[in-house]
């Protein structure tokens, strides 16, 4: 194993999911995924992970484990992270997450506190696992597009954003996961001390998830999400209520939130572009305003 | 008309309950007892051209779904 290279902090994360879908490769990747992306938000680089196991090996084959395993595998090598070990026990119920311990430049940490106003919002991947998960629950037709949809992005890592992020020397950043982008963005305007504005018309959204979710397949912590920030949230006049709601959305696996001074805006959704990554202006940074404008979705 | 009550299921179920009803020509009431199923049975009712009235009583809430021409 090689030492880390000097002057190099370490940024360790955890994050463990229930089953998301039925391909158990595809949630093992998921959940490393969704793991490794704490770190890249962190401006960090993957170094080695462990992972932590429940499953209930006296009802199940053991055959779907070693798949969720192996798919967990497959996304550390993609990440160049290495495997260090783990701890399974039995359950009744199957649980799959990683501990992720990552190497950072500690004069160059990006956090979810530092926000300035005037920086504009990049978020890297559509928004709706929520609801396309509860969409393949349902059995609602179209399962296996939805679920091919659901994977698509879930399984990605946030490798390429977390780059564009170290090369810009970007200083504050988040993943956007259960809390949904509103509730993300809400906790870093509040630890940064600033007003978030959200465009409801230009965030992204997956294949088919407004569709579904005017069809009322929008999870109950979605709505939680939402009821959750409300104190700190301003809904402004006209905004379509479903796309202020999806804003919510909780998120598995989600893409990172960017924070970049405008003028570097276009520089940003170049150098994602040039990676072959996606990237959405879904917001802008204000000075303070009133409490309950923290948040405010436009 | 007929009654459907969701109290004590979490979604989708209220939802996947209701859905069959919603081409019917028969006017219904739905019962829920939580914010997400509320809000997803009106927004399914909604789009197929329902009228959705929330009725409050007894730490529950009756959904009424009316249209017109419908009984």
């Amino acid at each position: 194993m090689q030492t880390p290279p000097p002057g190099m902090a370490l940024v360790q994360t955890v994050d463990v999911l229930s089953p998301l879908g039925n391909n158990p490769t595809l949630f093992g990747r998921t959940a490393a995924a969704n793991a490794l992306s704490d770190v890249y938000a962190m401006g960090g680089i993957p170094w080695s992970a462990m992972n932590i196991v429940s499953y209930p090996a006296s009802t199940l084959p053991l055959d779907v484990l070693v798949e969720i395993l192996n798919g967990g595998n497959e996304a550390l090598a993609q990440a160049g992270a290495v495997l260090a070990g783990g701890h399974t026990l039995e359950d009744e119920q199957i649980k799959y997450g990683l501990s992720v311990t990552g190497i950072v430049d500690p004069a160059r940490i990006a956090s979810n506190s530092g926000l300035v106003p005037g920086d504009v919002l990049i978020l890297t991947k559509p928004l709706g696992t929520g609801v396309l998960a509860t969409a393949i629950k349902a059995g609602w037709p179209g399962a296996e597009e939805t679920e091919r949809e659901l994977y698509r992005w879930t399984t990605r890592l946030n490798a390429n954003a977390g780059q564009v992020l170290r090369d810009m020397g970007l200083r504050a950043a988040t993943d956007v996961t259960g809390f949904g982008l509103g509730g993300h963005a809400l906790e870093m305007a509040r630890g940064s001390a600033v007003s978030v504005e959200l465009d409801s018309t230009a965030l992204p959204f997956m294949d088919n998830v407004e569709d579904f979710a005017g069809d009322g397949l929008i999870p109950a912590g979605t709505y939680a999400n939402r009821r959750h920030c409300a104190c700190h949230t301003t809904v402004l006049d006209g905004v379509d209520e479903l796309r202020s709601t999806l804003a919510f959305d909780a998120q598995t696996s989600g893409g990172l939130l960017l924070a970049v001074p405008a003028a570097r805006s276009e520089e940003a959704l170049e150098r994602l572009r040039t990676l072959g990554e996606p990237g959405w202006i879904v917001g802008r940074v204000h000075p303070l305003r009133s409490p309950a404008e923290q948040l405010i979705i436009a | 008309m007929q009654t459907i009550d969701t109290r004590g299921l979490s979604c989708p179920q209220p939802v996947l309950m209701v859905h069959p009803h919603l081409d019917a020509d028969e006017a219904l009431d739905v019962l829920v007892d939580s914010e997400a199923s509320r809000e997803n049975v009106s927004r399914a009712a909604a789009k197929r051209g329902w009228t959705v009235t929330p009725c409050e009583c007894d730490g529950h809430v009756r959904l009424e779904l009316r249209k017109n021409g419908v009984r």
